[in-house]
């Protein structure tokens, strides 16, 4: 039975907005000019593989459903499980069921803690008892385990190039169908990087992630490759739920504060007088207040709420989800402000500009100008706030968590294993895979949305545009 | 080599861009300039004037390379020199000013201390950058009390007084050139006549050569011993001051003139040049000029034209010189049309359609957290006009006077602070934004700006129809479409323009753009705030030439505001003079270019370069700039720079005083009861 999360239903939203507005832009010349810039740039167009593979996890980790159970019930219905999963943890499903008992290290097949173990002649020893799934199909692990990942790793490499360089003959046959060239001239402009679009990057980039998924997706069907945790759940596993928390505070925080900043920004631009000061005061006002005080007092409100309320909510994770929303709303909340500067400013500039002043003349309504003269003409502002504050929102989200008034403990987030990561740093010996791998992935997300976000505001800002 | 010869130019080639397809901004320019003189380079823009000037200095953009020729200054080739001489020779053998004094200056520091740099630079005496210096160049560029001037930032400075402080930079390593780019285009014209007279000054001072590159012949006129005709990217015609006004030989040249609105060209057309100047990517098999020369023979297509000498002092790039069976004759002379029309002014009483009444446009001055309002900026201050149907009303004054508040003001885009706008019977200050929208048709504006007056993000369909669309003027989207395609026939625009973006259009089809969206609502007055400033004489004449059929089809009434007083001497029923936000004089346009009274139109006036020395007027110099509309003079606005200020003009503005019915004053020179004149 599919559940839909409030966060779901606003990723999908996004979605097709983001969907609508490419089939809108590539008919106008004007819109799709700078985009075509991006696409020029190598390194904008690597971010943007590896930030489709981060898109492309959250996406199914958001198609949520209870699953069938086996028996039906009295009544002959079928029933379904009271606990909530996504696609993407039944592509899972093999590193998330097997569970350890406690820490391991990465690719261990012995347990991170002794144990006392009883011997087959009855003498009880403490030793490091072997793991339950973690290279449980080695015999000797001590002398097996290097041969086997090596020999898993090149395997697993080779499927990768494998479907790489099908994906590399789909595309450079469709390429060739489209300029009418011949499929040899195409290669080699691919491979020189002659082409418009950086194909070239693009293919790099998707190889490289190609192959590092098959060598992790192989060697994690034998090992815990990135460990386990304090409960022994695989650290990979939960890293990669963490994706789906990351994108959601990035773009549904943006989402909520735009109406406002753009609303609120071009009104105090457009009309002047006591709507600026208003507005001006407003956003003066909540910028002072410091940001952690807001989120900290709103969220603990609503923890409050939600304790006391429990029974409204159908499961875990929806109540989870529930506190997600809402730090995103507050997230929203306080961070519309520096664009609404931005916005006034523009919008300030703009009025006075000769086209405003005769669509005036010409008794264009309000909204007409607002909408046909001021706003396109700011998009360009909007959208590089966007890209920019998507990394800052990320990192904030662990920050927040970090300080225990992030996202729901039992949710999967970088900031919850950051968290916990607290204690384990401090145990001797330290378990330090699991902030290891919060940093990994979050470094790349950050990394390749900042790229990316460079690329966007150099094609975009016309400060920036250099001469043709 | 000649010794006299100080600059010796031969067959300079100048490439920008990269790619098969550089363009070819300078292709093969040769000239000679002496010591001591002024020579000219004239030319439209995007003819490769200033990538002349800029190869000469090798300060050309990174995308432009030069690729042939020599450029000799003394005995040195440029060209072949390193960086560091190179460094040596700019600003010490030949220096540079620009067109924008605006940001030719760094903001963050005094000027002197801008100007004891370049000092230091170049001086090869110990102390070189002292005050003393810098006091004397600020001396010899005539900026009135150096000893405080020296410490100010560039913001504390008018724009003329920036344009100064660069000529004093520009004579800080004592050049023998100075190569001065459109040093005047971005000045008010009392302030232009300032800057060229010092520069005319310092020259016979110095005896300092000077390459000056202008659009505008009246400049030429007054400034140039010689010059020198560029069109799309080569010299055309070289000629002396004298041999080129009174006899311009090439086709190009004579279009020039002939595009040049005066008063006697009234009852005319302007010639206006067909045609755009060709793109200078390829190479020409023929003449550059042939596309677009009314004087086009075969051979033109085929094969370049040679220079011909037609004296010592001038010679053409023409193949109309060349054969000697054929004397080319051209109809007209320089400086008046074929048959003189009468210029008498036209006193038939008209129906009056605008009346502007004590019209007040003052912006208050805040200050402070509740935004106290401290002072006013009285940028219009007590203004009356009136205009009749189909007539044209100039308004014109220096920049800073207020006349694009007053056109915005008259369509409520400003509200006036107090005054009346009555327009036919409707009071349009009082009226409501509903109210007023009703009456959106009948007035609308015309900006100066042909690249900001569109939004870029907008088809040039829906802009012109923008207007029909929010005031439903037309039931259909077919009609609507009907409608713009009579519009863009009227402007002469072609037919699949609709479909097209802004930023493919030139200056002058975009300013036909504009008119075309004005247009579209019918109005019956339009405001012209400055339409034709940024624009190419020849393209000047076109819009002119479009504007003056409009009024006689459909009876439309213009209020032209503009600096430019040969536009308003074609264009214009009346003029009505501004100083600091009020009008000093109002009359006839034959009147008061005849005869002004006022002394700041007199003044204004006789600032104008003219073409023909015989015509010009003594020049009434006057001192100073325009002061600050926050704060004006007591008495008489203009009584600190009039040169016939009278003691009572310190203690009262003087009242209007009537000439005739149609004509008034505001001088106490006029003022019987003051006891004058």
């Amino acid at each position: 039975m599919p559940v839909l999360f409030w966060t779901d239903i606003l990723i999908f939203v996004l979605v097709a907005v983001v969907t609508a507005f490419f089939f809108y832009a590539r008919r106008r010349e004007h819109l799709r000019a700078p985009w075509r810039q991006v696409s020029r740039s190598g390194v904008a167009m690597g971010s943007v593989v590896v930030l489709a593979f981060y898109a492309t996890v959250a996406l199914l980790d958001s198609l949520h459903f209870r699953p069938v159970l086996g028996d039906r019930g009295e009544d002959g219905r079928v029933q379904y499980a009271h606990e909530v999963l996504s696609v993407f943890d039944l592509l899972a499903t093999s590193i998330r069921t097997r569970d350890e008992k406690t820490y391991s290290a990465p690719f261990a097949a012995f347990l991170y803690a002794k144990e006392t173990v009883e011997l087959p002649d009855g003498r009880q020893e403490r030793r490091y008892p072997r793991l339950r799934h973690g290279g449980s199909h080695l015999q000797n692990p001590d002398e097996d385990k290097i041969g086997d990942i090596i020999a898993t790793s090149v395997f697993a490499s080779v499927k990768g190039l494998l479907v790489w360089s099908g994906s590399c003959t789909v595309l450079l046959l469709l390429l060739a169908g489209r300029t009418r060239k011949n499929l040899g001239v195409v290669f080699e402009d691919v491979t020189r990087g002659r082409t418009h679009t950086r194909w070239r990057s693009i293919l790099v980039t998707l190889g490289f992630l190609l192959v590092v998924s098959f060598v992790a997706a192989d060697l994690s069907a034998k090992y815990h490759i990135l460990g386990t945790d304090k409960v022994g759940e695989d650290v990979f596993y939960q890293t990669l739920k963490s994706i789906r928390t990351g994108l959601v505070i990035g773009t549904l925080t943006t989402l909520v504060m735009l109406p406002f900043a753009i609303l609120l920004g071009i009104m105090a631009g457009y009309f002047r007088g006591w709507v600026d000061d208003v507005i001006q005061y407003v956003y003066t006002t909540l910028s002072s207040i410091p940001g952690v005080l807001l989120i900290a007092a709103a969220v603990l409100i609503l923890q409050v709420y939600l304790d006391n309320h429990a029974e409204q909510f159908a499961s875990v994770a929806e109540r989870a989800d529930l506190r997600l929303l809402f730090l995103c709303l507050i997230l929203g909340v306080t961070s519309w402000t520096s664009l609404c500067r931005y916005l006034r400013g523009e919008t300030l500039k703009l009025r006075e500009i000769d086209y405003i002043q005769a669509a005036e003349a010409l008794g264009v309504r309000h909204f007409s100008i607002i909408s046909r003269h001021i706003l396109p003409n700011v998009m360009h502002i909007v959208l590089i706030t966007v890209v920019l504050d998507f990394s800052g929102l990320v990192l904030a989200e662990a920050v927040l968590s970090y300080v225990q008034i992030g996202v729901d403990p039992t949710m999967n987030s970088w900031g919850n294993m950051i968290n916990s990561a607290r204690l384990e740093m401090a145990r001797e010996p330290i378990v330090w895979w699991s902030l290891f791998a919060a940093f990994v992935f979050m470094f790349t997300l950050v990394l390749s949305a900042n790229l990316f976000s460079d690329a966007l505001r150099d094609a975009f800002d016309p400060r920036m545009r250099r001469q043709p | 080599m000649n010794d006299n010869v100080l600059l010796s130019v031969s067959g300079l080639s100048t490439h920008v861009g990269i790619g098969a397809q550089p363009i070819r901004a300078v292709d093969g320019v040769s000239f000679d300039l002496k010591r001591g003189e002024t020579f000219a380079l004239l030319g439209e823009s995007g003819c490769g004037k200033s990538m002349t000037a800029l190869s000469l200095m090798r300060l050309l953009p990174a995308s432009g390379r030069i690729v042939a020729g020599a450029v000799r200054l003394g005995s040195r080739n440029l060209l072949k020199l390193s960086e560091v001489e190179m460094r040596r020779v700019r600003g010490g053998g030949m220096t540079m000013i620009f067109q924008e004094p605006m940001t030719s200056l760094n903001p963050v520091l005094p000027v002197g201390t801008q100007i004891a740099e370049a000092l230091r630079l170049h001086a090869e005496s110990a102390g070189g950058g002292s005050r003393q210096r810098v006091l004397e160049l600020l001396r010899a560029v005539r900026i009135p009390d150096p000893d405080r001037r020296i410490d100010e930032y560039p913001h504390q400075l008018s724009g003329g007084m920036k344009q100064r402080v660069m000529v004093a930079i520009a004579l800080a390593g004592n050049p023998e050139l100075l190569i001065a780019d459109e040093p005047t285009t971005a000045l008010d014209v009392t302030i232009q006549a300032q800057v060229l007279d010092l520069m005319r000054h310092l020259q016979k001072e110095r005896g300092m050569a000077i390459f000056l590159i202008t659009h505008d012949l009246g400049v030429v006129a007054e400034m140039a011993h010689r010059i020198a005709v560029m069109y799309a990217g080569e010299i055309v015609e070289q000629a002396d001051r004298s041999s080129f006004f009174s006899r311009p030989m090439h086709p190009y040249s004579r279009k020039l003139f002939d595009s040049l609105p005066t008063l006697s060209r009234r009852e005319q057309r302007l010639k206006v040049i067909k045609g755009d100047v060709p793109a200078l990517q390829h190479r020409f098999t023929g003449c550059r000029f042939a596309s677009r020369c009314d004087h086009v023979m075969p051979m033109c297509w085929r094969q370049p034209p040679t220079w011909h000498a037609a004296d010592a002092e001038q010679k053409v790039l023409c193949h109309l010189y060349g054969t000697q069976t054929h004397t080319p004759q051209f109809s007209g002379s320089v400086n008046g049309g074929g048959d003189r029309p009468s210029l008498e002014p036209d006193r038939s009483v008209v129906e009056p359609l605008l009346e502007v009444d004590a019209l007040r446009v003052h912006f208050p001055i805040r200050k402070g957290v509740f935004k106290r309002t401290v002072g006013q900026v009285r940028a219009v201050d007590g203004v009356d006009l009136d205009l009749g149907r189909g007539r044209t009303l100039a308004l014109v004054g220096e920049s800073g006077c207020g006349k694009t508040t007053v056109g915005k003001g008259i369509l409520q885009l400003v509200r006036p602070t107090s005054g009346s706008v009555r327009y036919e019977d409707t009071e349009l200050t009082r009226l409501a934004y509903s109210g007023l929208r009703r009456r959106r048709s009948d007035l609308q504006i015309i900006f100066q700006d042909p690249f900001s007056s569109m939004n870029p993000r907008m088809l040039v369909g829906d802009i012109i129809s923008e207007g029909m669309k929010a005031l439903g003027l037309t039931a259909t989207p077919a009609q609507r479409r009907q409608k713009m395609e009579r519009l863009l026939r009227q402007v002469s625009l072609p037919g699949d323009s609709a479909g097209r973006y802004p930023h493919e259009f030139s200056g002058g089809q975009r300013q036909r753009i504009s008119i075309a969206r004005a247009l579209a609502v019918e109005p019956r007055l339009i405001i012209c705030d400055e339409p034709t400033s940024a624009l190419d004489i020849s393209v000047q004449a076109q819009i002119l030439n479009l504007l003056r059929e409009l009024q006689q089809q459909a009876g439309i009434s213009y209020i032209f505001i503009t600096h430019n007083m040969s536009v308003v001497s074609y264009i214009a029923d009346e003029i009505a003079v501004m100083y600091l936000g009020r009008i000093v004089e109002k009359g006839e346009v034959v009147d008061i270019l005849r005869a002004p009274q006022h002394p700041y139109t007199q003044a204004l006036l006789s600032a104008i370069p003219a073409l023909d020395p015989a015509t010009k007027r003594a020049v009434i110099r006057l001192q100073g700039d325009i002061p600050s509309p926050s704060n004006p003079p007591s008495g008489c606005h203009f009584h600190p720079r009039c040169p016939q200020a009278m003691a009572i003009c310190r203690q009262s503005y003087p009242r209007r005083v009537r000439l005739d019915d149609r004509r008034y004053v505001s001088c106490h020179l006029f003022d019987a009861d003051a006891g004058q004149q």
